[in-house]
């Protein structure tokens, strides 16, 4: 509960109708999109710009309210989830689109902009920001750069983190403070934008971003490449990096995800082989040609049993759409879908989707594999069911045994999905106590009282958790 | 206002009744979000998007929160379009919860006595009887015919009316008699007949538009089937089962099923996309009834819309059809589309029209803001949705908005009404313009 003076200074600073205590209206900002996290926020404020939100961060600083920034709640790690109460931050008025630079070749945007709005914004004027996360129809700008969000364009393009060049920021404090700005080049000082990608609202509350633009390719070319045999499709993808092409788009889906997705989408997904993957190329026309002429190859050499080429744009944003969907496509197998985002280096893929297969056989679990193969990013997803505690038990030990695994294989504990709550004890295994404490002393710097996000990042003990609760 | 005894019923009810596996199988992704026309309309409010309304039926079922006013406000702004459904990844059936849902709170909760009355005398005492309903109708002619109408118009006394009313008031079709109405055959031929089709009629269509069903008739006689129309056929009650009237709506699924199974007929077609989607849900709305579940399925089987069937017989190809050169439009009603999942057929048909241009409106898909009774009970909302479309359609350039749903039509014209373009769009069931085409020569 907010106390009444408290919530007095709230209504004053962003009016009443911004200010929502109200259960449903707490009640519908207490989770996000990763499983089994709920936990009600005492008030939920919608400021209208950075001057309400630095006044809201003074009071909430002197009184150790918890605050957490909260874009359209599509994250996987229970960034936004708001574990220790406190305030929900929206971004529901901060949502504009304030300028694209077609001489610099930025945007720049309030946090609240639906990514795929603005991607629609700057391609009409034949311009490209590529990070496209799969719920960027849905997904912010802010949330974006908080999460610092990949997507399927991943491993040509890079991730969000590639296209921020400045930022504007609330810190604990109340400060306002810029980073970066539309340069090619600053060493001005410490690289604060970099820093606070990424960050999960735990530094600061980012109220403006100004991203980086690069030409719209001139075409683009989308194939399917079928497979009887998971190892011939995870080879091909270390293949076609090792024959020096990098396609804009080389995802990986394996059967059950094909199914479930086929009966979503209806497109005629081939749900009889044991793999696809899901190849794109962009560039000018003849370099696109080739590359998905040669990567056809290399596919047919592996084993493919089949190469398909999109006929048309529309079918290639079927596909696109379809993968897309996955994640949420796999929730129909059972009531509860835990993701995973392990990532490896690209040449270790096939050694990856191997093992995650013996540890899913070891558990007695189905565990479905989709993913960014060609950047090393995949989501092992595991279909089971909350109510189940002995099955949560064995999605816990192979979660586990899945993360120790790709730590050895040189990889990480999450390539795009982040920390949060969820990963947050596995971070020891990534860092080391060293690295964590390294971390932990940049909060403590510019966060003191732990008012921004508390609770995320950071566990509290190193009880491994990803989805049992105790 | 619920009282907090109440409301504890209805939580217990809630936990009881919600289908659990259902609710845990949103897994809030947010994929919904954008297709919510109410979450975008309210500023992208998340009590108002279906991902919001599952956590808050699901928080309620769990004994988390109460369902105090807020809960019920977020269940009553749902226009229940279900255009969420066919987005859905995972598959969830909105509708069916929303449905659940609104039946609970409503047959425990304690309405007001005026709202009591009300609700008894529609739900209960009108739409189930299609004398009343022709009766009822009967005096709206009377009203339109007699010298009221215009005598009401000229004093200025709809002015006394809330604004949506007198605007209503004056895009109503002009019934026709009750003669009419009560002396239909019940038996067409076709010259040929390759299929035998039943005809659900229903409750508003078969007088308010009876020129439609009348339209629809030949329209399936072009086509190659036999008509019948099975005369003890009731209302499809999707009136009830959106508006927390469950058991009512199960007793009309089963005078209908009942009245439509002896013939055992090819297909059951309907004309009106809010009462097939009912129709076609019967199996589920029967699912706990061991005696009913299958009959229901088998009814739901053979449902198909106006337009679908005309496509899948290929009346486009069979027929001539040509109209004087006119941009057209179609505004899909979204139980035909996203439950009923007929969307290109109706599209094929009016392409086939010779002399027209058929243009795409931005956004077709989106709900109208009928929705049934939302316009009424819900009518800030629901303007603010229409005035919405009315802009995607002028854009459209649009002379002829067609669509295929009383509730839609009547909102297309009310919209045109509110924009003072009647002299420029005109507002058409699928039924009515592809009979004009038929003929035109």
């Amino acid at each position: 509960m907010v106390d009444v003076q408290i919530k007095e200074k709230f209504v004053a600073i962003v009016g009443a109708e911004n200010y929502d205590d109200s259960k449903a209206g707490c009640l519908v900002y207490s989770y996000d999109a990763t499983p089994n996290f709920q936990s009600m926020p005492d008030a939920v404020i919608s400021p209208r710009n950075a001057q309400e939100i630095s006044q809201i961060l003074k009071i909430c600083s002197s009184r150790g309210i918890p605050i957490v920034p909260r874009g359209s709640g599509t994250n996987l790690c229970a960034g936004t989830c708001p574990t220790e109460g406190g305030i929900v931050l929206l971004f529901k008025h901060m949502n504009k689109i304030i300028e694209i630079d077609e001489e610099n070749l930025t945007a720049t945007v309030q946090p609240g902009v639906i990514t795929l709005d603005m991607i629609n914004q700057v391609e009409a004027r034949g311009l490209f920001y590529p990070p496209d996360p799969s719920s960027m129809k849905i997904s912010t700008i802010g949330g974006n750069i908080n999460e610092n969000s990949g997507g399927l364009r991943g491993l040509k393009y890079g991730v969000t983190r590639d296209y921020v060049m400045g930022l504007e920021a609330v810190l604990a404090n109340g400060d306002i403070i810029r980073t970066g700005g539309k340069l090619a080049k600053d060493v001005a000082g410490y690289d604060f934008t970099r820093l606070l990608v990424g960050s999960e609202g735990t530094l600061g509350i980012i109220t403006e971003a100004t991203l980086k633009l690069i030409p719209l390719p001139e075409a683009k070319q989308t194939m399917l490449a079928l497979f009887q045999d998971l190892e011939q499709a995870a080879k091909s993808v270390s293949k076609i990096i090792a024959e020096k092409i990098i396609p804009a788009t080389l995802e990986f889906l394996d059967q059950p995800t094909l199914k479930a997705v086929e009966d979503f989408a209806q497109i005629g997904l081939p749900t009889d082989v044991k793999a696809v993957l899901l190849i794109e190329q962009d560039g000018p026309v003849d370099v696109v040609e080739k590359d998905m002429q040669k990567m056809a190859e290399i596919c047919q050499k592996q084993g493919a049993v089949s190469v398909q080429l999109a006929k048309s744009e529309q079918e290639a944003e079927a596909l696109r759409t379809a993968r897309r969907a996955a994640l949420s496509a796999l929730a129909r197998l059972k009531p509860t879908t835990i993701l995973e985002d392990a990532t490896v280096p690209r040449s270790e893929i096939a050694n990856m989707v191997n093992a995650i297969n013996e540890i899913s056989q070891k558990y007695g679990l189905s565990i479905c594999t989709f993913g960014h193969a060609g950047d090393g990013n995949l989501h092992p997803t595991c279909p089971a069911d909350a109510r189940d505690k002995n099955e949560m038990e064995r999605v816990e030990k192979a979660f586990e045994e899945i993360f120790i695994k790709a730590i050895e294989l040189g990889g990480t504990i999450t390539g795009e999905h982040g920390v949060g709550v969820m990963k947050a004890p596995y971070l020891e295994l990534k860092l080391g106590q060293a690295g964590i404490d390294a971390m932990k002393a940049v909060k403590t710097g510019l966060d003191p009282n732990n008012i921004l996000n508390p609770g995320k990042i950071f566990a509290k003990d190193n009880r491994k958790r990803v989805v049992v609760t105790q | 206002m619920t009282t907090l005894k109440e409301q504890s019923v209805i939580q217990e009810e809630f936990e009881k009744r919600m289908d659990e596996d259902e609710l845990l199988n949103c897994m809030r992704c947010g994929f919904c979000l954008p297709s919510c026309p109410t979450y975008v309309e309210s500023g992208f409010k998340e009590a108002h998007s279906p991902r919001g309304r599952i956590a808050l039926m699901k928080a309620v079922a769990d004994g988390l929160i109460e369902p105090d006013e807020d809960v019920e406000r977020s269940l009553d702004l749902c226009l229940g379009c279900r255009a969420c459904e066919p987005v859905c990844p995972s598959g969830v059936k909105y509708g069916h919860l929303l449905e659940e849902a609104r039946d609970i709170i409503n047959q425990n909760k304690k309405h007001s006595l005026p709202v009591r009355a009300v609700r008894n005398l529609v739900f209960n005492g009108l739409f189930p009887h299609q004398n009343r309903m022709r009766a009822a109708a009967g005096l709206l002619g009377f009203y339109q015919r007699s010298g009221l109408q215009s005598a009401a118009r000229k004093t200025g006394m709809l002015n006394w009316l809330p604004k949506n009313f007198s605007a209503m008031e004056k895009v109503l079709p002009q019934v026709p008699k009750l003669k009419e109405m009560k002396n239909r055959p019940s038996y067409f031929p076709a010259e040929k007949p390759v299929k035998k089709a039943a005809f659900f009629t229903g409750c508003l269509m078969d007088t308010m538009f009876l020129e439609t069903n009348n339209a629809t008739i030949k329209l399936l006689q072009l086509a190659g089937c036999e008509i019948h129309i099975p005369q003890n056929q009731a209302c499809c009650g999707a009136l009830h089962g959106h508006s927390g009237e469950k058991q009512t709506a199960k007793d009309l699924a089963k005078r209908n099923i009942e009245a439509f199974e002896k013939l055992s007929a090819d297909y059951i077609i309907t004309n009106a996309g809010g009462c097939g989607a009912f129709l076609i849900d019967y199996d589920h709305l029967l699912k706990d009834d061991r005696e009913w579940h299958e009959r229901a399925v088998k009814f739901s089987e053979k449902l198909k819309d106006i337009s679908q069937i005309l496509f899948e017989l290929e009346f486009h190809k069979k027929v001539h059809l040509e109209l004087p050169g006119q941009v057209v439009t179609y505004q899909d009603s979204c139980h035909l589309r996203n439950v009923m999942k007929t969307s290109i057929a109706p599209r094929t048909l009016l392409n086939s029209i010779r002399g027209i241009e058929f243009r795409e409106m931005k956004d077709a898909d989106r709900c109208c803001g009928s929705a049934g009774i939302y316009n009424i009970v819900e009518s800030e909302m629901s303007m603010q949705i229409l005035d919405h479309k009315m802009i995607q359609a002028k854009s459209a350039n649009a002379a002829v908005i067609v669509t295929s749903n009383p509730g839609c039509l009547l909102q297309m014209k009310l919209g045109i009404e509110r924009e003072g373009l009647q002299h420029k769009i005109k507002a058409i069931h699928i039924a009515d313009i592809l009979l004009e085409a038929a003929c035109a020569k």
